[in-house]
């Protein structure tokens, strides 16, 4: 398929660098007359320091700019154009409601600095929002201070070691599966703790033979995915925390898959004493650059002592005030007390669905994903048996015949207009497919999303190197990725 | 068929011994399953390791994954090749792609590695 050429300079098919466009003399801006006397720069500063130009700085107008910026906008890929399966990632749609609560005058333009007793209704957004998280995950206590979910995982983890010192010894070791996320271990070891990998059983969940041997008096917790990264529910979940428990460690519990389980079960009731939940997943934030991220932690009593502070406190008159005295307390973890306009995003979520709400959520997430699975489990391998709940696993190891590989698979689904699925993640699935179509999409899209997975395998079979060669039809084709990793190129210089 | 001259462990590395001496790097199996690799991670001359300690990691454009010293090993030589040219390991893993040179602090230790053969089929038995 070749390329289609650029027809006119209204219908690019590539686009400048900023860096490459503009005419000496254009410029965006002009300031209006001085009221003061002139002073020159080399006055005010050693003149020594003074560049007169700075090479290949381009000058353009403000129109130059915001074409440039609105064309390279409409190239991206993002939620409001269609699926966005990222196992685990949970992408869901950001409802726009969101947007205009959290664009409310007194939400948007309240300065961070404000005195307690001016900004009531912004901390009864967040005693509200607390209380919500604590219900739906039936906890005691919750923190909204951390701003993503592996900053939750460090304060979470932060506030165990607490835990053990304040009882005398803070132990030396977290259990995690191996087939846990990346960032568990980081934040074990940036905590000060050496980890351990908890091997998973031929059905994808954990091994809690092999556990209950790695469980001892010098293990502080274990950092649990529940449902873990394989969309399967740990099933014993219950019998692993009591042993765990037996010991005096604590469990963790990353809430990165909470998605699956709102209104049908609860962390706090199957033995967690500690898990941060990620808004920007489970709760309509936006990810990533859309963000910023949010990651709130969740606590039993017994950690409720060593909350970052200040805590929002509910007063008997109806008020609100943050108390800072908390003598056990790990410290702030961010500034004024998180990202407050996710808070507001997220309450909103909450409270437009309810309870009843949140509970088809989770149903129709599962519903999806095992929608999903049904209609591709005969043509791509599923990594394990057992039962998926919001996200499935397969493997490329049905196409690994054809020298098909996964990131072949992904790159040809661009071509189809989809944005590919979580690749090479778990680890312990090789070639692993990580498809999490979230609640937000209608059975149509699911539809064209299974048939082009579909159409997909049939060319891997009879027609490999269309799609080992993929994609096609995007405006810049398949890239030599250790080429860029080897040898980057990570800025422009005028004359190339 | 596994170089027969080396010995080799379960995290895939190899070792080539020359009296009290020895280079380890990791196996073509290896080198295949990472994909094209694009850093590589090595440890300073004169640092020692009990067998079997992280004494790197390998990076490539599908994962990162740790380095496993074979045996009780001080660090002689590190090859520094490898930081501009990591392709070495992918295209001679058994060559120009060695990682570290180390001097054996217990060479009874050897007995616990895999033969060539025993390499083979321990691979192929983790295909399946």
């Amino acid at each position: 398929m070749s390329k289609p050429e650029r027809t006119s300079t209204h219908f690019s098919m590539n686009e400048s660098l900023l860096f490459e466009e503009g005419s000496p003399g254009r410029c965006a801006f002009d300031l209006p007359q001085l009221d003061v006397p002139r002073k020159e720069m080399s006055e005010l500063m050693d003149p020594e320091l003074l560049r007169s130009e700075i090479p290949g700085m381009p000058e353009l107008s403000e129109v130059d700019v915001i074409r440039h910026f609105t064309r390279l906008s409409s190239w991206n890929y993002h939620i409001d154009l269609g699926l966005y399966p990222l196992g685990s990632c949970t992408m869901k749609y950001n409802p726009k409601i969101n947007e205009r609560m959290a664009r409310l005058e007194g939400f948007a333009l309240a300065h961070p600095y404000l005195p307690g007793e001016m900004i009531q209704g912004a901390l009864e957004v967040q005693k509200t929002l607390e209380n919500c998280l604590a219900q739906i995950s039936g906890m005691d206590a919750v923190t909204l201070q951390p701003a993503a979910g592996a900053h939750g995982e460090l304060t979470g983890i932060l506030m165990v070691r607490a835990y053990h010192q304040s009882r005398g010894n803070p132990r030396k070791k977290i259990l995690i599966p191996d087939s846990a996320h990346g960032t568990n271990p980081a934040s074990a070891a940036i905590a000060g703790y050496v980890v351990e990998s908890v091997p998973s059983n031929n059905r994808g969940t954990i091994d809690s033979g092999e556990l209950r041997k790695l469980v001892n008096d010098d293990v502080a917790a274990i950092m649990i995915t529940n449902p873990n990264t394989l969309g399967i529910f740990e099933s014993e979940i219950a019998g692993i925390a009591e042993s765990v428990h037996a010991h005096g460690a604590l469990v963790y519990m990353d809430g990165a898959n909470l998605n699956a389980m709102m209104g049908i079960t609860r962390p706090g009731d199957f033995g967690i004493d500690v898990l941060h939940i990620n808004l920007h997943k489970t709760f309509t934030t936006p990810h990533g650059g859309g963000g910023p991220g949010s990651g709130p932690v969740a606590v039993k009593k017994v950690l409720e002592p060593f909350l970052p502070y200040p805590v929002i406190q509910s007063n008997a008159n109806g008020s609100y005030s943050f108390n800072y005295d908390r003598p056990h307390s790990i410290g702030k973890v961010k500034a004024y007390n998180g990202q407050f306009g996710m808070h507001v995003r997220a309450l909103c979520y909450i409270l437009a669905n309810g309870a009843e709400g949140l509970k088809e959520v989770s149903e129709v997430a599962v519903l999806n994903a095992n929608y999903i699975r049904s209609k591709l489990k005969d043509a791509y391998a599923l990594a394990y048996d057992s039962p998926s709940l919001h996200e499935v696993v397969f493997s490329d190891r049905l196409q690994a015949r054809k020298d098909v590989h996964v990131w072949d698979i992904a790159k040809r689904l661009m071509d189809y207009g989809f944005h590919p699925p979580t690749v090479s993640f778990p680890l312990i699935v090789p070639g692993a497919i990580m498809i999490e179509p979230t609640e937000t999409e209608s059975k149509q899209e699911l539809d064209a999303f299974i048939e082009a997975m579909l159409a997909i395998e049939k060319e891997a079979e009879q027609n490999p190197e269309l799609v080992k060669s993929a994609p096609h039809t995007t405006r810049v084709g398949r890239i030599d990725e250790a080429a860029a990793a080897r040898k980057p190129v990570l800025r422009w210089r005028a004359g190339g | 068929m596994s170089p027969d001259d080396l010995l080799y462990t379960k995290e895939h590395e190899w070792l080539r011994i020359a009296g009290d001496g020895g280079t380890v790097g990791i196996t073509d199996h290896a080198q295949k399953e990472l994909g094209d690799i694009v850093y590589v991670e090595l440890p300073k001359a004169g640092t020692k390791f009990d067998s079997g300690e992280t004494f790197g990691s390998v990076e490539s454009v599908k994962a990162v994954s740790e380095l496993y010293i074979p045996v009780s090993a001080e660090i002689i030589e590190v090859n520094d090749d490898l930081g501009s040219a990591p392709e070495k390991i992918n295209e001679d893993p058994y060559g120009a792609g060695w990682m570290i040179r180390i001097r054996l602090l217990n060479k009874n230790e050897t007995a616990d590695l895999m033969s060539a053969e025993e390499y083979d089929e321990y691979t192929s038995e983790e295909k399946e």
